[in-house]
C-alpha cells in the first residue's frame, strides 16, 4: 500500500524524524490559512500523488507569500499531474501539501528496503541527493552506500554510524544522522513498510538535517496486524473497480483495453494478458480470482467486468489444476444466472474433465465461444471485438 | 535423477488436518509420494486416513524418518512452522501459504540461511518429480517424466507451460514453483545450478515475471555458468509500472523489474527468449531437437 508525502512525514514526526512543518489540504479555500498556519515568507506547494517524479513535472510550486501559496493551490488542485511514474493519463491531484521552504546547502539520499537478492533489509544513503537515485546507480555506482541489517533484521547502532560518517557527516551531525536513520528503522519495522525513501535528506543552512520528501510504501500482507494503517489509504488515488475488488477478495488492476480477462493465477493472468497484446488486442484488466473457479469467485469477477463500460469481450482463462473442468463449467454457468453478461465470452479450461466442462458450456443457451489453448483463446477473443480492436 | 525431490523423499506435512492440509496430502499420497506424518500441535497420536499426526516436526522426523516438510498452516503461523521444520534438521521445507509479511520471511530467512535447510517458497505450488513425488498442490496428471526442467515464480502458468510440454509429449525432470512473493527461500540460481547438475536435465524452462531483479541475476549465472540451453518467458510484458499484479513480488518499481530489461538480459546471456506464452512448448520443442 502506498501512502502520500505529507501521510509519511507525519509518521516521520511520530518517530523523532525531523521534517520541515506542513499542511496538507484538499481546498484551495483553505491553503491562505494555511501558510499563515505554517509561518515563515517562503513556501513550498507540493502535488500529493502516488507517483514519485512531480519535480520536473510541475507538482512542486515554489511561494513567496501566502497570497501566492493560495494562488498556486488554486491551480494546482484538479489538475492531472504527468510525472514519468504516472503513465501517459497521469494523476489527479486531489491534496497538496503547504510546507515551509528550506535554505538548502547540501542534499543527501537514504533508504531502508527489502533487498531481495541477499534476503535482508538495507540501508541505502548517497551524497546525490535530490537525484534520480535509480540514474546515480546506473551512472555513479561509487556514490552509493549500502549496508545490510542484522539477525532478526535489527539494526545495529554500527550501522547507523558507518552510513552517518560514510555520507561525511561528522560531530553533532553524524549523530543527528545516526538518530535519524535508527528511529526511520524503527518505524519500518514497526510499520510493516516495504520502502522508506528520503530524497532529499537535506543539511540546512542553519546547520541541521530535514527529511524534505518522504515515501513509504506498507507491506499488503502485513494489513491485517495494523489496522491503524488501513486508514490512511487514499481511495481517491484508486479506481472503484480496484477497490470493490479489494472487498470481494480478488486481484485486479484496471487497464484501459477492452478485453476483459477473468483468471486464475497471477502469473497466468499476466500472461493471457500478454497474448492478448501478441494477438493484436488491449486487455482491459488484470484479474486473478484466487483460488477456485467457483460460482461465487466468478460472480465477482463478472460484476467487476461488466461494470467497466469500455469492456466489449470477456476471455475466461482457467486452467482447473486440480479443480475438475465439469466444476469449473458450472460455476461460469451459474454466475451467468446472476449476472447479465451482454457481450461475447471466450472461454478456455484446461485441467482434468475439461472435454465435459466445454460440452456443458457448448450446449448451454449462453453462446459461449469455446478456445483450446492460449493462441486460440487469445486470436477468438481479438476477433469478435466490433469493429476490430485499437 | 531429479532435483531436490524423487521417491525416497519422506514428507511430513504441516497442519496436516486443516482443510488444505488434509485435501492435498491425499492428492500427493495418491500420486505416489511417501507422506510419512503430519503435524498438527495439540493433535498429536491422531491419524489423518492413515498418516500418523505428531504435535511436533521434531517427534514426526524422530518417529518416521521424515526429511521434507509441506507446510498448509495460516499465514500468521507459517514462519513458525518454517521455524520449526528447519529446527528438526529438515533437508527441505516446502511452504505454500500466501500472505506471509515480508518482515516475517526475512527473519525466518535469516535463521535458515544459517542451517542446512532448503525452503521452496512461501506462496508456491510446490514441487513435483514426475513419476516419483508431488510435494505441493501441483496437478500431478498433466506432468510426464522426461528431460526439461520447469522453474517458475508462479502457479497455474507453471501449469499452462507443462501441460504445452506433455501435450507435445516433452516430458520434465523435475519442475518447481519457486514462489511469487518478494523474499523467497530457493531462488532461481539455485534451480539453475541443481538442473546443470543433474544429468537428467537437458534443457531448462525458466518462467519469470515482472518486478525484483531474480531474472537479471539468474541471466548473469546462466551467462557464466550454465552449459545447457535455457529457454524463458517473462510475463508482466503488457503490466503497467507501479501496479502490484497479483504476486507481491510482482510490481515495477522506480524503472526497475519490467519485463523488457528481463528479456534483454536474459537473451544477453544467450537464453531462448518466448514473447508469446502460447509458444514456449513449441520453442522448447525445437531447442530439444536442436541438442
Amino acid at each position: 500500500m502506498k501512502i502520500h508525502e505529507y501521510q509519511a512525514k507525519e509518521l516521520f514526526a511520530k518517530y523523532d524524524v525531523p521534517v520541515p512543518k506542513g499542511v496538507a489540504l484538499s481546498s484551495h479555500w483553505e491553503s491562505y490559512d494555511a501558510a499563515l498556519e505554517v509561518g515563515g515568507d517562503t513556501f513550498v506547494v507540493k502535488a500529493q500523488i502516488h507517483a514519485g517524479g512531480r519535480g520536473k513535472a510541475g507538482g512542486v510550486k515554489l511561494a513567496h507569500s501566502p497570497d501566492e501559496v493560495a494562488e498556486i493551490a488554486e491551480n494546482m488542485l484538479g489538475q492531472t499531474l504527468v510525472t514519468k511514474q504516472t503513465g501517459p493519463e497521469g494523476k489527479q491531484i486531489k491534496k497538496i501539501l503547504v510546507s515551509a521552504a528550506v535554505n538548502i546547502d547540501k542534499e543527501y539520499y537514504l533508504a531502508i528496503l527489502v533487498d531481495r537478492k541477499v534476503k535482508r533489509l538495507a540501508i541505502m544513503a548517497s551524497t546525490a541527493g535530490g537525484m534520480d537515485i535509480e540514474q546515480v546507480a546506473d551512472e555513479q555506482p561509487e556514490k552509493i552506500q549500502l549496508e545490510h541489517a542484522q539477525y532478526n533484521c535489527q539494526l545495529f547502532p554500527y550501522t547507523a554510524r558507518k552510513i552517518a560518517y560514510g555520507l561525511g557527516f561528522r560531530g553533532r551531525l553524524a549523530r543527528e544522522c545516526a538518530r535519524i536513520i535508527t528511529n526511520l528503522h524503527r518505524l519500518f519495522m514497526e510499520k510493516d513498510c516495504t520502502l522508506i525513501e528520503v530524497n532529499p535528506l537535506v543539511l540546512t543552512h542553519e546547520g541541521s538535517l530535514l527529511c524534505v520528501d518522504a515515501k513509504m510504501d506498507i507491506d499488503d500482507n502485513a494489513l491485517p496486524r495494523h489496522p491503524e494503517l488501513r486508514r490512511l489509504r487514499d481511495f481517491e488515488e484508486e479506481n472503484n473497480l480496484e477497490i470493490l475488488a479489494r472487498r470481494y477478495g480478488v486481484d485486479y488492476v484496471k487497464l484501459d483495453g477492452q478485453i476483459g480477462c477473468m483468471v486464475n493465477g497471477a502469473g497466468l493472468a499476466m500472461a493471457t494478458m500478454d497474448v492478448i497484446k501478441q494477438y493484436g488486442g488491449e486487455p482491459a484488466n488484470f484479474l486473478d480470482i484466487k483460488g477456485s473457479a467457483n460460482k461465487e469467485n466468478v460472480v465477482k469477477a463478472f460484476k467487476l467486468l461488466t461494470a467497466d463500460r469500455h469492456v466489449k469481450a470477456l476471455l475466461i482463462n482457467i486452467f482447473g489444476g486440480i479443480v475438475r473442468g465439469d466444476m469449473v463449467a458450472l460455476g461460469i454457468l451459474e454466475a451467468m444466472k446472476e449476472v447479465k453478461v451482454n457481450m461475447p465470452v471466450v472461454v478456455r479450461i484446461e485441467g482434468t474433465n475439461a472435454e465435459e466442462g466445454r460440452r456443458m458450456l457448448a450446449e448451454s443457451s449462453h453462446k459461449f465461444i469455446l478456445a483450446d489453448g492460449l493462441a486460440e483463446a487469445a486470436r477468438k477473443v481479438v476477433a469478435v471485438l466490433p469493429g476490430g480492436n485499437r | 535423477m531429479s532435483i531436490f525431490v524423487d521417491k525416497n523423499t519422506r514428507v511430513v506435512v504441516q497442519g496436516i488436518t486443516g482443510r488444505e492440509g488434509s485435501f492435498h496430502t491425499r492428492q500427493c499420497i495418491a500420486y505416489g509420494t511417501q507422506v510419512v506424518a503430519g503435524v498438527t500441535p495439540g493433535k498429536g497420536g491422531q491419524k489423518m486416513d492413515e498418516v500418523p499426526v505428531f504435535n511436533t516436526v521434531a517427534e514426526a522426523v524422530a518417529e518416521t524418518g521424515a526429511n521434507t516438510s509441506l507446510i498448509f498452516v495460516p499465514p500468521d503461523f507459517a514462519p513458525d512452522a518454517i521455524l520449526e521444520g528447519t529446527d528438526a534438521g529438515l533437508e527441505l521445507i516446502v511452504c505454500i501459504t500466501d500472505g506471509i509479511p515480508t518482515m516475517e520471511m526475512l527473519k525466518v530467512m535469516h535463521e535458515v540461511t544459517c542451517a542446512a535447510t532448503r525452503v521452496i517458497g512461501p506462496n508456491c505450488p510446490g514441487i513435483i518429480t514426475p513419476g516419483q513425488a508431488k510435494v505441493g498442490i501441483l496437478p500431478g496428471h498433466i506432468h510426464l517424466p522426461g528431460n526439461v526442467g520447469v522453474i517458475s515464480r508462479s502457479g497455474t502458468l507453471t501449469y499452462e507451460v507443462v501441460s504445452q510440454l506433455t501435450k507435445l509429449g516433452i516430458g520434465q525432470s523435475t519442475c518447481l514453483g519457486i514462489g511469487g512473493d518478494a523474499v523467497i527461500g530457493t531462488d532461481f540460481v539455485d534451480c539453475l545450478k541443481a538442473f546443470e547438475h543433474d544429468p537428467e536435465t537437458k534443457v531448462v524452462l525458466m518462467i519469470g515475471e515482472i518486478g525484483g531483479q531474480a531474472e537479471e541475476t539468474a541471466a548473469e549465472y546462466i551467462g557464466l555458468n550454465v552449459t545447457k540451453p535455457v529457454v524463458s518467458f517473462v510475463a508482466g510484458l503488457s503490466a503497467p509500472p507501479g501496479k502490484r499484479m497479483g504476486h507481491a513480488g510482482a510490481i515495477i518499481s522506480g524503472g526497475k523489474g519490467t519485463a523488457h530489461a528481463k528479456l534483454e538480459a536474459l537473451q544477453a546471456a544467450g537464453v531462448h527468449v518466448v514473447q508469446d506464452p502460447s509458444q514456449i512448448g513449441l520453442t522448447v520443442k525445437d531447442v530439444l531437437a536442436g541438442l
